[in-house]
């Protein structure tokens, strides 16, 4: 669905991304995975065109993403960012349907969508007059998600989706997302930081490190087959709970 | 003959806005006769109107400040007929003395009537206890006392025919010398806060104070015979005004003028009613001089006028500073540019600014005094605070929303129109809350040039030292702008209500 050839993305001078050669595929679920400043939110960002490429090109079903062509791919492409991002001027319902409305798409038919995804969300019906002020950071959330998915998009990019969640919301939000995901078949890029996270959802993983891929495969592979010392040291860091005897 | 390009949008702004402005819609132009500041002045335009009623015209006063704002509005049209002072004539409008005044100024399309009979000369006076404990009897005395406190007015401290002309010709050495409004400097002569001060040798004041008129031993101060100046085409126009108002030659002697000074002064009479009184019991004219009515009728008339210099001049504003504010806050280079230019227009004294705009807005729209200069002027008032607060609210759009909505696809125009004006509304709001308070403040200032509202009162109270007529645009003035707050507190409420 999207690939990426030799793509490099400098910010103030440095290095902030490749080159980078990377394929992902359609239908299954990608998690970009590293530490902070890894340069995979930068990749995400790159895959809209929110970001250009100073080298290399990046497509999208086939067709490079440039500037002009980024708005008809993001048409296709839905984003969800940490928080997720709503406009707080507008209720739920508002910021859901805010492209379905600007596109002048049919009433009716715009509040059967957002009636079909506030179910397949598990989103209160009571709560989509709401602004995002007056929702709990996991209603936030599956707003961001619906507003994702509000135009039926190919693809559905999530940055971070659940970073700044409280544990038990953010498992109960994993499994129902992981549920989405599965039930769409949609192409699935995730940016995270938490290896579990990262197991949990992806076919796929890449693990990034100074803007470079270090190793990509199942998460298997990164257990199993460690690239390098690096990815062992990784992967060791996520602990689990240290309970005494 | 070329005219420099003006940005045309901006044209048609200034023009829209002030189409509402009162006076444009009249169809036949009623006969304005127009007055200085100061009571003399307005008492004999005051005649004029009554003069002009009494010849069956429509007509009314206009109170526009000082000699060059009235030959301005003469020879540009804004004004028929004003009274005038033959000195003033040579030595500060057309700066000659010419053989044949009448021609010189028949020339410029301004027809001169013969003296009124009274003469009005400059001359310096001073507390008669003052001069006599300093042993001063003359102007030529002032020589031998260079620590006096000296308060003109200042159009005095400029004209030729002021004081630098009595200084040169009298070698005064006098340093300490402050420009002031003429019935201050009168109240500081009183109170012995200043020795000197000029006056006006029919001034009310000098019999009402007792005060000593220096001999100008020297003679150097010109006379100063009252007359009429109108356009030529007034007895094209009026034939019968023109007759009226000449029936005023040689009708008005000194002490009459004097005393009709005092009653509005000392008396705190109201002008209209000195001059129509005046015209009966002279001329046997039964005239009517402008209608005074009631405190709640004037209030209610000089709100009016404020409001249709504030309304409009706002409307503009809000509608040339936001798009700029925008502008500012896409292009930073052309932001900085666009918040500098605006703030320097803010450093502009707004009384020189609404001076400014009297050619400006002839040059536009071919009406120089009254509300348009006034609404122009406020309108460039009004844009520091908007294009400001538009600049800070979308600028103080977080960039994750900005990325949010191009992320969904929005094109800019779109996230612009839905996501970041309501967004940085409330701040818009204020800015344009703060223009509003300072535009009703500032309106008052257009009393200067004619265009009516609070300023009206205001200034005719300074200039009477009559404190309830200058309440009576001071307190709805505070009073407007303090609704106006109110007023966008709830439109404010109601906003971040709605979202």
């Amino acid at each position: 669905m999207f690939t990426l050839r030799d793509v490099q993305k400098v910010y103030a001078g440095r290095p902030a991304l490749g080159p980078i050669t990377l394929d992902l595929p359609a239908g299954r679920t990608t998690v970009l995975i590293g530490p902070s400043g890894c340069g995979k939110s930068t990749l995400l960002r790159l895959l809209i065109g929110l970001a250009g490429p100073h080298k290399g090109v990046v497509a999208f079903d086939g067709a490079p993403v440039t500037p002009e062509t980024a708005r008809s791919v993001r048409l296709r492409v839905g984003y969800v960012i940490q928080d997720g991002g709503l406009f707080p001027h507008l209720t739920a319902r508002a910021n859901v349907t805010l492209m379905a409305r600007h596109l002048g798409r049919d009433r009716e038919a715009i509040a059967a969508r957002v009636d079909e995804l506030a179910a397949l969300t598990r989103f209160p019906a009571d709560g989509l007059d709401r602004r995002p002020g007056e929702l709990s950071g996991g209603q936030r959330q599956r707003v961001g998600l619906m507003r994702a998915l509000m135009l039926d998009p190919d693809a559905l990019l999530l940055d971070e989706p659940l970073g700044a969640l409280d544990p038990l919301v953010r498992a109960d939000l994993q499994a129902e997302l992981r549920e989405i995901f599965r039930a769409l078949r949609k192409t699935v890029v995730l940016v995270t930081h938490d290896l579990g996270e990262a197991t949990y959802f992806a076919d796929r993983v890449v693990l990034l490190r100074d803007g470079r891929i270090v190793q990509e495969g199942s998460p298997g592979d990164l257990w199993h087959r460690p690239a390098d010392p690096f990815v062992t040291r990784f992967v060791q860091a996520q602990r689990g709970p240290e309970v005494p005897a | 003959m070329r005219r420099p390009r003006v940005f045309p949008s901006t044209r048609l702004l200034l023009i829209l806005a002030l189409a509402t402005a009162p006076g444009c819609s009249r169809t036949e132009k009623p006969v304005v006769i127009g007055a200085k500041k100061f009571t003399e002045s307005v008492i004999l335009a005051e005649m004029g109107v009554a003069l002009a009623r009494d010849a069956g015209a429509e007509a009314r006063r206009d109170d526009l400040g000082g000699t060059p704002a009235l030959w301005l509005a003469l020879t540009q049209g804004d004004i028929d007929a004003y009274p005038e002072y033959t000195g003033t004539i040579t030595r500060q409008i057309l700066k000659a003395d010419p053989p044949d005044l009448a021609a010189a100024l028949a020339e410029k399309g301004v027809r001169l009537g013969r003296p009124m009979g009274f003469r009005n000369n400059y001359a310096l006076g001073m507390r008669k206890d003052v001069a006599a404990e300093l042993g001063i009897t003359k102007t030529s005395d002032l020589r031998d006392h260079p620590d006096l406190r000296c308060g003109f007015i200042h159009e005095f401290l400029d004209r030729p025919d002021g004081w630098p002309g009595v200084r040169a010709r009298y070698n005064l050495p006098q340093t300490n010398v402050q420009g002031m409004n003429h019935t201050l400097a009168y109240r500081g002569v009183v109170e012995k806060a200043l020795d000197v001060t000029e006056v006006y040798t029919t001034d009310g004041e000098i019999a009402q104070y007792d005060l000593l008129v220096l001999p100008d031993d020297l003679h150097f101060f010109p006379s100063y015979e009252a007359v009429w100046l109108y356009r030529a085409d007034l007895g094209a126009r009026h034939p019968e005004v023109v007759d009226r108002l000449r029936r005023l030659e040689g009708k008005i002697t000194e002490p009459e003028m004097q005393r009709m000074n005092a009653a509005v002064q000392g008396e705190k009479r109201d002008e209209a009613q000195v001059a129509v009184e005046f015209l009966r019991s002279k001329l046997g004219v039964d005239a009517v001089g402008s209608a005074e009515g009631t405190l709640a009728g004037r209030v209610l008339a000089t709100t009016g006028e404020h409001l249709l210099l504030v309304v409009p001049s706002l409307l503009a504003a809000i509608a040339i500073a936001v798009p700029l504010g925008i502008v500012a806050a896409r292009r930073p280079t052309l932001g900085r540019f666009v918040l500098g230019a605006v703030g320097l227009l803010q450093t502009i004294p707004s009384l020189a600014l609404l001076l400014f705009m009297i050619p400006v807005m002839m040059w536009l729209i071919g009406r120089g005094t009254g509300a348009p200069p006034a609404v122009a002027a406020l309108t460039l008032y009004s844009l520091l605070p908007i294009v400001r607060n538009t600049h800070a609210g979308l600028t103080g759009v977080p960039r994750s929303l900005r990325e949010s909505a191009e992320a969904l696809g929005l094109p800019p125009l779109a996230i612009l129109r839905r996501v970041e004006l309501p967004l940085a509304a409330p701040t818009i709001l204020a800015g344009v809350r703060t223009a509003a308070v300072i535009n009703v403040g500032t309106a008052t200032l257009g009393g200067f040039i004619g265009a009516g509202g609070y300023g009206r009162p205001i200034l005719r109270g300074i200039d009477k030292f009559d404190v309830p007529l200058m309440l009576e645009g001071a307190i709805p003035a505070a009073l407007l702008a303090v609704a106006i707050e109110a007023l966008f507190g709830l439109i404010e409420r109601a906003v971040s209500r709605r979202g």
